[in-house]
């Protein structure tokens, strides 16, 4: 059972309204979950071998070094794929562009997408209603299908494979960030700076941006597992900027079909995709269960 | 604005949810026209390449309608779609209808196998792992749906033909291209692989929130004052816990119905199982607007619908949610 704490303090006089969870608060606490140091040693991993793979693959990602399908052993330590180029030099520069593509389109994706949702519940008016129903527009394109349709229709750029994960981020997160400001903007201590003549732009980002964090970093935690996904998906679709390029998404889709003979050229960047997804949504499970483990002792809802 | 306007009752939310969703398909068909037909620049050349001719050109303007005011293009093109004209495909010089419809009924079979698999399957799991909390089974599901949640779709599929049809075990076909002129009733082995991995993404979700529902209902006192009553457990689950857990689930259920309408684009392709998915992927490789365009509209309604169908649902279960109306 919860203990219940909330009548209990409301009758002693003490206010309800707790001091927000600081963002650097709540990561310090959920870096004591075990969960949560599993996913930053899962994705410092991926992204060190991101950053430093380039520099230590012993071949260029493109260069041919021996006999197509090779089994590992040799000069290749994972054997060759079905082009005769290294499996594991591809896999060590194959991060980099997923990595970078998946962290802007997030973290463009997190920003407008906060300001929408603050904006909206803030508003409390027809301009919320306007907002959140062009959000439900961009909502109903599935993130792959939005990506596809403006590869389709304006070509196979990174910048357009960003901007469309970027757009389809954005409703999800201003939808968290509106309905966590919702209760907030009720509370007296907002009425209370309108009252002082606080200008509008301080009070959407002093006041309550702080008191949306957590659930912000837990869903920015899964868009970015998303991200990740799509953009490794999109390019295994056969849609990335370079049709040869290293990229993991890219090198499961071509060594599929030699699965039978080496399956290494699929394995090693699925392990690798596998790995940092697995490592996002523990910091992200780790960051929630943190978060509830707050509102859960001071009695809230 | 809409949302604000307050009809009482149940059928005053539905009408109202209705009419919002009306208008988010409306909105929908704008972007959709607007990103595929209206975009700056001379479309049929964007269709047809640099190497077109003048007079092809010519010729497919006056086909799209392109010597007309926008808002009428709109128009025609609207009207089209709700008479089930949805252009031609320019890769298959074939009319849409004909080209997506077998597909549509393949992708459909799918999703619905799909769902009618994975939903008792993933409430089972969290309704069981909410009992046994914090036992082993919790444990182990809890951290394997965690796992399993946040792996990309098509990893997962490639991971099953490993596994299942190439690599480890060859019991599997690892290709489910369904011939033209049959049905995917006519090849079930070609169905399990991508069933299997359509139920593997969405399945988490679904176990996830019925455990956390469920964990909160048998918390609850009713719960208490029925097992005080000294009703047995099963009647105590399925009787008394379980109508009172599934609300939320309802909500996760449609959206991960609607999350299937996307994820068969991957799932498909890495079957080859012939489905709008797959035609999606092709038709965006081959240029092909007038199927872009009808699949995106397709895929965007049926997403629509089941949030609606989802919001209906979570009110008609939930009756305390029904006063707030």
């Amino acid at each position: 059972m919860i203990p219940a704490a909330g009548p209990d303090v409301a009758a002693a006089g003490i206010p309800l309204e707790a001091p927000p969870v600081r963002a650097t608060s709540l990561l310090r606490r959920s870096i004591r979950l075990w969960r949560t140091r599993i996913g930053v040693l899962l994705v410092g991993l991926l992204v060190l071998l991101a950053i430093v793979g380039p520099f230590v693959a012993p071949y260029g990602p493109t260069t041919p070094v021996g006999a197509p399908n090779s089994l590992p052993g040799g000069k290749a330590v994972l054997g060759t794929d079905y082009l005769g180029q290294d499996v594991l030099s591809r896999v060590l520069y194959g991060g980099r562009s997923i990595l970078i593509m998946a962290l802007i389109a997030t973290a463009a994706g997190l920003i407008v997408g906060v300001v929408i949702g603050l904006v909206a519940a803030y508003a409390r008016n027809a301009l919320d209603d306007v907002l959140m129903r062009v959000m439900d527009v961009i909502m109903a394109f599935p993130q792959i299908m939005l990506g596809l349709v403006a590869v389709a229709v304006i070509g196979p750029h990174a910048w357009v494979i960003v901007t469309a994960i970027a757009l389809t981020t954005v409703p999800r997160i201003a939808r968290i960030a509106r309905g966590a400001a919702l209760p907030v903007v009720e509370r007296d201590f907002i009425a209370s700076a309108e009252a002082m003549g606080v200008p509008r732009r301080r009070i959407l980002f002093v006041e309550l941006l702080p008191n949306t964090l957590g659930p912000l970093m837990v869903e920015a935690s899964l868009r970015m597992t998303y991200s990740i996904g799509v953009i490794a998906a999109l390019a295994y679709l056969g849609l990335s900027a370079d049709p040869n390029g290293a990229n993991w998404g890219t090198m499961i889709q071509q060594n599929q079909l030699v699965l039978a003979v080496q399956p290494w050229g699929a394995v090693a960047p699925i392990i690798a995709i596998a790995l940092l997804t697995m490592g996002t949504g523990l910091i992200g499970d780790g960051i929630a269960r943190t978060a509830a483990g707050i509102d859960r002792s001071r009695g809230a809802e | 604005m809409l949302a604000r306007i307050r009809w009482g009752g149940v059928s005053g939310f539905v009408i109202r949810r209705l009419l919002l969703g009306l208008i988010v398909l409306i909105m929908v068909s704008i972007v959709v026209f607007a990103a595929t037909q209206a975009l700056p620049g001379d479309p049929a050349r964007a269709i047809l390449g640099r190497s077109a001719t003048p007079q092809s050109l010519a010729a497919l303007r006056l086909k799209l309608h392109l010597d007309q005011p926008v808002f009428t293009q709109y128009w025609t093109w609207l009207t089209g779609l709700l008479r089930g004209n949805l252009g031609t495909s320019l890769a298959a010089q074939e009319p849409v209808t004909t080209l997506l419809g077998p597909k549509l009924v393949n992708s459909s079979v799918l999703v619905a196998v799909s769902a009618i698999v994975s939903i008792p399957v993933s409430i089972a799991i969290g309704s069981w792992a909410a009992l046994k909390r914090e036992k082993i089974f919790d444990t182990v599901t809890s951290n394997l749906l965690l796992a399993l949640a946040a792996l990309p779709e098509f990893v997962v599929a490639v991971v099953l033909v490993l596994l299942l049809a190439t690599t480890v075990f060859q019991v599997l076909p690892a290709i489910s291209r369904i011939p033209p002129g049959s049905g995917p009733w006519n090849y079930p082995s070609a169905l399990v692989l991508p069933v299997l991995t359509l139920v593997i993404a969405v399945a988490p979700y679904v176990a996830r929130i019925m455990r956390a529902s469920m964990v909160e209902v048998l918390e609850s006192d009713y719960i208490e004052m029925a097992r005080l009553k000294g009703l047995p457990e099963r009647t105590v689950m399925i009787r008394h816990a379980l109508p009172n857990a599934l609300g939320p689930v309802f909500q996760v259920i449609a959206l991960n119905l609607a999350y299937l309408a996307g994820g068969i684009v991957v799932v498909e392709y890495v079957f080859d199982y012939t489905g709008i998915g797959s035609g999606l992927q092709e038709a965006v490789l081959n240029h092909d607007l007038p199927v872009v365009q009808a699949l995106a509209m397709l895929i965007a309604a049926l997403y629509v619908v089941l949030n609606l169908l989802a919001d209906v649902a979570t009110i008609m279960v939930t009756p305390r949610l029904r006063t707030r109306l």
